[in-house]
């Protein structure tokens, strides 16, 4: 696995200081999952796979309370329009309140 | 059938300056001209179920596509019911569809016209429910008539 890198790339970096100040999550876990799609056809182009392309996001915040999940979802793309413009690829999001947390595990 | 309407709007895309391009869902809402809109508002409509994917159906280029698909399938949605367009096949309808939509990623899936979300909303509201109350509230799967199971309806007997 030495195309996977352990130390936080800077679109990384920048997608959890924007969904920080945003969201004020309770927790943020943000996973590059580029790797997994070097083979894909639009990412061979970029650093042979090996860029920050495709994360998976989860995030537990407050913020959510009362949204749909378009309306979540749409609340991070938005945040993150800069990065979409400049080759970030696709997110795989997973967004909760810490109520909904709760109940799932209750 | 994108290719000529959205054109006149790609092109004006490329002029702008990438600051103006980054100022969100509102400017992007103005780049797209009336005509491709319609044409798009056109094709949302013109299926119970319409899918915007990398590749077909059989053969789906991106794996969120591929679950976009097995989802429907999954869920019984005829195939006179539903339609896919492949956005690698047309440039023009990529970017058109990300800008109709106001989303960034494909998958996207409209039923009856109304956005649904991308791959990530609809697997969830598969697995929760709700996607397939959805599809028989707008007619495009059979209602079961049988009381649903309870709580542990999640998980099917083996």
């Amino acid at each position: 696995m030495s195309t996977r890198s352990i130390i936080p790339g800077s679109v990384e970096l920048s997608i959890r200081e924007k969904l920080t100040t945003l969201l004020q999550p309770a927790s943020l876990t943000i996973t590059n999952d580029s790797w997994k799609h070097r083979h894909h056809a639009a990412m061979r182009e970029k650093d042979g796979g090996n860029g920050e392309t495709h994360f998976s996001i989860r995030v537990v915040s407050a913020a959510f309370k009362g949204k749909t999940p378009i309306q979540r979802h749409r609340m991070i793309n938005s945040a993150l329009s800069e990065e979409f413009n400049q080759g970030l690829h696709a997110l795989s999001l997973e967004t909760r309140t810490e109520e909904e947390i709760t109940q799932a595990s209750g | 059938m994108f290719r000529p309407v959205l054109r006149s709007s790609t092109r004006l895309l490329r002029g702008t300056t990438p600051a103006s391009f980054l100022s969100g869902r509102l400017a992007a809402y103005r780049f797209l001209s009336q005509e491709a809109r319609s044409q798009i508002q056109k094709a949302v409509t013109s299926t119970p179920v319409v899918l915007f994917m990398k590749g077909t159906p059989d053969e789906p280029q991106c794996g969120f596509s591929r679950a976009a698909i097995q989802v429907l399938e999954l869920q019984g949605v005829p195939q006179e019911k539903l339609k896919t367009f492949n956005v690698l096949a047309d440039q023009e309808l990529r970017s058109g569809i990300k800008e109709f939509s106001e989303w960034p990623t494909i998958p996207q899936i409209y039923v009856n016209g109304e956005f649904i979300g991308g791959c990530d909303i609809l697997i969830s509201m598969h697995q929760s429910g709700e996607l397939e109350t959805l599809l028989e509230n707008n007619g495009v799967i059979p209602k079961v008539e049988e009381t649903p199971a309870q709580s542990n309806s999640a998980a099917p007997a083996s």
